[in-house]
């Protein structure tokens, strides 16, 4: 794998500090979990790491945090390099998977804690930890257990604690999967919404490409220990530099392509080709649903095998008459009336494609 | 049907359980009252006397005895707890492989016979005598290890029913350190589990004759019975003091180890 191409960092500096990962890597026996992972996170932003299980995310963050230790490889936060603080010194928020609050405390004594531990007197503190729970909406809950709360509004508390301390980064570890799909994406909005008001430099994991992409400032994806491709969301979606990126976000259709002079042939449409594709020769282009669109024809040379209304848009699956099946994602309105079983043309958008070895 | 089948059988249930609870009682209630009667009684005419809870207090190697059964209990927990727990807490963290081993090392102590154990032991406790002032307070050696594995037992409970791991993770990225870690998060969360632990290490150590009188060390059991061989009134009332302090031990720590506010969690 060639170096990850890396796009800029957003400009509009915030309050947050710059966070360097140089070189990571951690080893467990055998297993390789981090392979010199690079990131850079510019102040203020917010990046999302993007992976399957086990590529090594959560790794990254608790290496970050101190709470794991480097093989090899450095850590800086604001140009300092930290590798040998400990964890408890580092003044990083942390937001995890599993619910992390403390059973015996109330939710306002939970938000408390870290100031506490920081000397700050009882009435600032008390003032500091409401007008954090206020941020999340859970000001009313003050003295509730954690028992007594969802897991939404547990993970809001946690949220609030890791931002009480002022943290110079704040990391967040999948805090979304263990919650229903719904308050998922209310809390994501939620989460993204108090991150811009706050200007922490943030680092989140998971493994939803939705979140990650509804979310982040730019989206690292992750295999194996390494950063395969960082980007903005809509750069990611459209012109990934690799297979690998190309399929964990987002559907994709796999399709017979010939390259010649920068252009892909694909289902008889010529297609500019993407950094990264096959110079010259046979290929596999992949092909997102949107970019493949299906007119009503009796001449056509497909034939509609299946089709699902997904509210504004709908999703089509054509079979072609060489045999190739594709998914065809488009406004609804563009093919009102065709059903399963009728012949349709297919177009494909003259978008950029990534061709891959066939 | 379906509802009223529900209702007979937790019917059923309450009967059976209140059926169980008076069976046990009585079963224990039985010894306990004769012990009680024997000791208010010492003359064939049934005449009563309380002459025998009276001495209990006279008597002053008895008395001795008593306390330096109760200054071994609470060395002994003090012991156990300051060993067992940060070991605990950092196996879980830190070395889980090395669970097994510890655990049964702590469960060593059951199977070994006490004889056994003392002849083992009599050369570790000739240093402890050697190099502590000897008296009967050694004793809380070898009592430490007597109670580890039911205080293993408790505490491995109370550890496991708590994210040890995500709990202290976010105290530690929170800014607190190990010590506070342990002391504020850890341990006012195994509230309850500590204090069976230390009720089992009391209970066990108020009951303990066999290592005291190997070693002719006089605890309280040892000295009950040195009593019992003149006056065994006494000896019934003392071992009746001895079951309900253990009883109340055990009612106290029942209210203790609830949190009071407990109320059902809303989703
Ligand atoms: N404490 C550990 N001991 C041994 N292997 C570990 C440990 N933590 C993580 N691993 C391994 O490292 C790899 C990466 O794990 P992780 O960072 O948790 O992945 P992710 O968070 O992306 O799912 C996995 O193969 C996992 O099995
Ligand atoms: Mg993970």
């Amino acid at each position: 794998m060639t170096e990850p191409a890396t796009s800029a960092p957003r400009e509009d500096a915030g309050r947050g500090v710059q966070v360097r990962l140089d070189g990571l890597t951690r080893v467990f026996g055998s297993v390789k979990a981090l392979d010199g992972l690079e990131l850079t996170l510019a102040p203020g932003e917010l990046v999302a790491l993007l992976g399957p299980s086990g590529c090594g995310k959560t790794t990254a963050l608790r290496i970050l945090a101190g709470l794991d230790t480097a093989t090899s490889g450095r850590v800086f936060v604001g140009g300092t390099d930290i590798s040998g603080v400990a964890a408890h010194k580092r003044d990083m928020g942390m937001v995890f998977q599993a619910y992390s609050l403390f059973p015996h405390m109330t939710v306002r004594h939970n938000v408390e804690f870290g100031l506490k531990l920081r000397g700050i007197d009882g009435g600032k503190r008390r003032a500091r930890a409401m007008q954090m729970l206020e941020l999340v909406g859970l000001e009313s809950q003050s003295d509730r257990y954690a028992h007594q709360l969802s897991g939404g509004q547990q993970q809001r508390v946690a949220l609030a604690r890791a931002l009480a301390i002022e943290p110079s980064v704040l990391l967040l570890d999948e805090p979304l999967s263990a919650l229903d799909a719904k308050v998922r994406a209310q809390l994501r909005d939620e989460i993204r919404r108090v991150q811009l008001e706050v200007g922490t430099t943030t680092l989140f994991v998971t493994h939803d490409q939705e979140e990650a992409l509804a979310l982040a400032d730019r989206v690292g994806v992750m295999r194996a220990g390494r950063l395969e491709q960082i980007a903005p969301p809509e750069e990611l979606y459209s012109k990934p530099r690799t297979e690998f990126v190309a399929e964990f976000v987002g559907l994709t259709n796999r399709l017979p392509a010939y390259v010649s002079g920068g252009a892909a042939t694909v289902a008889g449409s010529r297609l500019p080709t993407l950094a990264g594709s096959v110079e010259e020769g046979r290929g596999t282009a992949l092909v997102r649903p949107e970019q493949i669109h299906v007119r009503a024809d009796t001449d056509g040379n497909a034939v509609v095998s299946a089709s699902s209304f997904l509210g504004a848009i709908s999703r089509l699956t054509v079979t072609t008459d060489d045999g190739a099946h594709l998914v065809s994602q488009i406004p609804r309105t563009s093919v009102q009336g065709v059903t399963a079983g009728d012949r349709v043309a297919v177009l494909i958008d003259p978008a950029p494609v990534l061709v891959i070895g066939a | 049907m379906r509802a009223s089948g529900a209702t007979k059988r937790q019917q059923n249930q309450r009967l059976t359980r209140w059926v169980t609870l008076a069976g046990v009682g009585v079963l224990f209630a039985i010894p306990i009252y004769s012990m009680f009667e024997y000791s208010i009684r010492i003359t064939p005419q049934n005449k009563q006397t309380w002459d025998a809870w009276k001495a209990i207090t006279q008597n002053e190697q008895l008395s001795g005895a008593i306390r330096v059964s109760l200054e071994l209990a609470v060395l002994t927990v003090t012991g156990m707890l300051l060993l067992l727990l940060p070991t605990m807490i950092w196996i879980r963290l830190k070395v889980p492989w090395a669970k097994r081993l510890v655990e049964f090392l702590c469960l060593l102590p059951l199977t070994i016979p006490a004889i056994v154990l003392v002849v083992g032991l009599d050369n570790v406790m000739s240093w402890v005598r050697y190099l502590t002032t000897p008296g009967p307070l050694a004793l809380t050696f070898p009592y430490i290890v007597l109670v580890l594995p039911y205080c293993y037992r408790a505490l491995d409970a109370g550890l496991a029913a708590i994210d040890v791991n995500t709990l202290s993770e976010a105290a530690r990225s929170l800014g607190a350190s190990w010590t506070t870690v342990i002391l504020r998060i850890i341990v006012p969360n195994m509230r309850s589990a500590i204090l069976s632990a230390a009720f089992l290490a009391v209970a066990l150590v108020l009951g303990e004759f066999t290592l005291a009188s190997l070693f002719f060390y006089d605890n309280m059991q040892v000295v009950i019975v040195l009593i019992g061989l003149v006056n065994s009134s006494i000896s019934v009332a003392v071992s009746l003091a001895a079951l309900a302090f253990a009883f109340v031990l055990l009612f106290a720590m029942s209210f203790v180890g609830t949190r009071p506010k407990r109320r059902e969690a809303r989703s």
